[in-house]
């Protein structure tokens, strides 16, 4: 077994430090070290973005990240949306429009999401798909997911 | 027996999901979130062979390696006796069963399981595994289900002979089973045709594509007594499937069943619950296995691809005459395609005197397939929904009026022989037909893309089986509903929202819980659209009975007869004195000092099934260069008895069209010579994404059913049977041309261009 490696990083605004070895991607770090299991395992190659993430705001698959590549970086998963109890407008909107099924998606588009409205404030219907085009749900046909990020933009 | 309309508070409005916030937040437990002190990892080692003898297996290089801590492979279970043991939806062969898990002395598809290991990290497992040496004698194999019908055909599983033949043989062959269902005059059928069509079609394997992997962790404890948690469709189906693959009682085992990220019928039969039991058994430690994406799809799930025939005429008047269909499903690696679903359901949305229909059960070196959503009925009505939509053109009806011709109703026989009850077919055609898209110009040509319409219509079960539910009253008047049904698409919601109604209550002040197999009366797996239809009745049962205990408590408390005291709106009064009434919060005060606690419950297997159809219309532009289908809109009419949450019905018919439009223009297993899944990714074996569809509109129709106590129907199933039929039919109304073959890739379609030329 390779030597762990200490990482500094910050991880939901709090300055977070972890041991992984070389091999362990962010996603495995995040879940298996940190106990950050709100970020899903879908596919490990980063076609199904459910193990999204916010790294410096940016949407990223973490299974295609190592875990040592957190180092100094500011991380965003989805237990940093909400503002204590208060949901994110993101979230509220994914339980008023019924967004989520089985829900084991819901984490990487919320966070996928964010980094968009973060970006662009006021999407059309084809940016918001063009930008979670990366992230798959088997269970809704993306429908309400859309519906609830334009929701989400309008009221923000 | 369906209450009026008029009466529901709760029932049909759209509260917020109870489970909503874990779920938003992250919080909420899935199975590969379990840890435990302790926990080892397990991986399994597949086959690379599609068809193999397994000569050896020598483990003692990976047992060297530090950290691994045991290997199992069949030699570890006990070697069953073949049967049929039911469980559900499908019944299931222990011995087949085992042999999945665990291949015993061959292999019989790429990615079939042949050992398991445990190592104290997921990585060493990983790589320990690979130490595993194996040797295998390579046997020739079975790529398709034309194919391993054929004389000459390798065998697959000596013992199978045809079940169902005409004439019973001692042959070996790789087809299982199969069935016919007929009646009237076929020839006379056909003579009295104005037009007869006969076309072949071919439909390839595909994957549920849930999201999560399969995933198990167990633990094993010196007492014998064990748990396992699990994301499963069923905690008590999981729980008996591992009983008999272990040979060790059920009740030795709790599973606990853990938030399920997706299963589409692909999460009923166990892969890794067993295994990971011996492996905890064998190092007295809990064992966690989760499998990689690869994994899911070479080994678990898909459904059958197949090979249809079908012939049908119809008169001048568009009166169907006659239809004769045959249809060869792909079983994978064991007996059980859905090929009698496939049979039953295909015709069945039309009143059709002379019929046959021919059904072959066919062993393929792939996986063995497992239920995906209305099993084998998106095949079938592929092949029949398109001829269907054929002779409507070729005899200038439009197709919604050449279904109405034809249609079931109240009485109609199903191609299987019963007679359907209170159905609301033609209702689907008529909100098609009135729908704001059909109305609406069919989109013309431009910029060189062809643009067309197409419609077709589908029919699917509900399953009944056993449900089990308590209604426990809280001591400030509220109410938890618990369950054994797996919650996959909101079904704690239409649970809590029917309890509520039964006792006046809100839909907030219903907490729903899902609970393990030590904690509730047996419950059958979530499948079937079954959930809200039999355990809502369970619930619904079960509030009643609350309901009459709470009345019997007011009665005590005023001491008067309980005929006399009546509930309604959740508040108890007394017909004798007028001025007395009790809110449930008031009553349960009172609880305590009338008798303790008030618990309902309720155990049914109801049979009033409700019979759910469905018509979809879409419109689809081509890109006659590359191949390329673009769906531009998709308005899917059905009818769902009663909606209890709206939002999550309209959520299973959008999920469900999505799924379908996949299978019709993008999803295929793709296997090259040898037999090597060559697209176990998600990358190649490509699902829609959001960017590939519009908003996909749905008309609930409600035609309560009669055998349930607010009319609900199935409603998860059905939307996934018409899209490939109709976005075939919308192909050809744009390019003239009719697609035989699913998926209609860009490749298939631009090759179908260049040979109309």
């Amino acid at each position: 077994m390779a030597r762990k490696v200490h990482v500094q990083t910050t991880l939901n605004g709090e300055a977070a430090e972890f041991l992984c070895e070389p091999r362990q991607s962010l996603l495995e770090v995040l879940r298996d070290e940190m106990g950050f299991t709100g970020t899903k395992e879908g596919c490990l190659t980063g076609d199904c973005g459910a193990c999204s993430v916010l790294i410096n705001g940016r949407a990223s698959c973490s299974c295609l990240v190592f875990g040592v590549e957190a180092e100094g970086q500011e991380l965003t998963t989805v237990e940093g949306l909400a503002d204590g109890d208060k949901l994110h407008p993101l979230q509220q909107k994914f339980l008023e429009h019924a967004s989520l099924q089985c829900g084991i998606c819901t984490p990487g588009f919320l966070v996928t999401a964010k980094a968009l409205l973060d970006r662009n404030p006021n999407p059309t219907e084809h940016e918001v798909r063009y930008a979670l085009a990366g992230n798959l749900c088997r269970c809704t046909g993306y429908d309400k997911i859309v519906r609830a990020v334009l929701d989400a933009a309008s009221v923000m | 027996m369906a209450q009026q309309e008029a009466k529901f508070k709760v029932i049909g409005t759209r509260p917020i999901r109870h489970d909503g916030v874990d779920k938003v937040t992250g919080r909420a437990q899935y199975g590969a979130d379990i840890d435990l002190p302790g926990l080892l990892h397990g991986k399994v080692l597949r086959s690379p062979h599609a068809h193999a003898r397994i000569k050896s297996i020598d483990a003692s290089a990976a047992l060297a390696v530090p950290g691994v801590k045991a290997v199992i492979t069949s030699a570890d279970l006990p070697e069953l006796p073949s049967g049929v043991v039911p469980m559900g939806e499908l019944p299931m062969n222990p011995r087949y069963l085992s042999m999945n898990v665990l291949a015993r002395g061959k292999v019989l598809y790429d990615g079939h399981a042949v050992a398991a290991i445990a190592a104290t990290n997921p990585h060493i497992a990983e790589e320990a595994a690979k130490l595993i040496k194996v040797d295998y004698e390579v046997l020739p194999h079975n790529a398709n289900v034309v194919d391993a019908m054929k004389d000459d055909a390798p065998i697959m599983l000596p013992e199978v002979r045809t079940s169902g033949a005409a004439e019973k043989t001692d042959k070996e062959t790789n087809t299982a089973s199969q069935l016919r269902f007929a009646r009237g005059d076929l020839d006379a059928g056909f003579a009295a045709a104005e037009v007869v069509i006969e076309r072949e079609f071919d439909t390839a394997m595909v994957h549920q594509g849930y999201i999560e992997p399969h995933n198990a962790v167990a633990q094993y404890n010196a007492d014998g007594r064990s748990t396992i948690w699990v994301s499963t469709q069923g905690a008590f189906t999981a729980r008996d499937q591992t009983a008999m693959i272990l040979d060790i009682p059920a009740s030795s085992m709790k599973v606990v069943p853990a938030e399920i990220g997706g299963g589409f019928g692909g999460k009923i039969s166990v892969y890794l619950e067993p295994l990971a039991l011996v492996l905890s058994k064998k190092t007295g430690k809990p064992v966690k296995m989760v499998m990689t994406r690869g994994e899911v799809l070479r080994a678990t799930g898909p459904t059958s691809g197949s090979h249809i025939k079908v012939k049908m005429g119809a008169s001048k008047d568009g009166k169907i005459t006659a239809a004769q269909i045959w249809m060869a499903y792909e079983a994978g690696a064991f007996p059980g395609a859905p090929v009698g679903a496939g049979c039953m359901t295909v015709l069945a949305p039309y009143d059709l005197e002379n019929l046959q229909i021919d059904g072959f059960d066919v062993l393929v070196n792939k996986p063995k397939t497992a239920a995906y959503r209305a099993p084998g009925s998106s095949n079938s009505s592929f092949a029949g929904e398109s001829v269907i939509d054929e002779l409507a053109e070729k005899l200038g009806f439009d197709p919604i009026e050449f279904r109405r011709i034809n249609g079931a109703k109240e009485g109609t026989a199903q191609p299987a022989g019963p007679q359907f009850g209170v159905i609301g077919f033609m209702e689907t055609l008529d909100a098609a037909q009135n729908s704001d898209h059909y109305k609406s110009p069919k989109p013309a040509a431009s910029d060189g893309k062809l643009r067309g319409r197409g419609v077709a219509s589908g029919f699917w079960f509900n399953a009944g089986f056993q449900s089990s539910a308590t209604v426990n009253m809280n001591s400030d008047g509220t109410a938890n509903v618990v369950t054994g049904s797996t919650d996959i698409g909101g079904s704690r919601a239409s649970c809590a929202m029917i309890a509520a109604e039964v006792l006046g209550l809100k839909a907030e002040e219903v907490n729903p819980v899902v609970a393990d197999t030590d904690s509730i009366g047996h419950t059958d797996m979530t499948g079937g659209s079954r959930v809200t239809f039999a355990t809502g009745t369970a619930v619904y049962e079960a509030a009643q009975d609350v309901v009459n205990q709470l009345k019997e408590r007011a009665a005590k408390s005023w001491k008067v007869d309980v005929k006399e005291v009546v509930f309604q709106d959740g508040v108890v009064s007394c017909t004798s004195n007028g001025h007395e009434s009790m809110n449930l919060k008031e009553l349960a005060k009172k609880l305590p000092q009338t008798g303790g606690p008030v618990s309902g419950r309720a155990q049914v297997n109801p049979r009033g099934v409700g019979p759910a159809f469905a018509t979809h219309v879409v419109d689809v532009e081509v890109d006659p260069e590359t191949g390329k289908v673009d769906i531009l809109r998709y308005t899917a009419t059905q009818d769902v008895g009663k909606a209890i949450h709206p939002s999550y019905v309209e959520g299973q018919i959008q999920g469900a069209v999505a799924q379908g439009i996949g299978w019709g223009l993008n999803e295929e297993y793709f296997y090259d010579d040898k037999g090597t899944l060559r697209n176990s990714g998600f990358l190649d074996y490509r699902m829609p994404t959001c960017l590939d569809l519009p908003m996909i509109e749905t008309i609930l129709i409600e035609v309560p059913n009669p055998g349930h106590p607010v009319g609900v129907r199935g409603v998860g199933e059905v939307p996934i049977i018409p899209p490939p039929a109709a976005v075939a039919n919308a192909i050809h109304n744009a390019l003239g041309v009719r697609m035989a073959e699913l998926p209609m890739s860009p490749g298939k379609i631009a090759k179908a261009v260049m040979e109309q030329k």
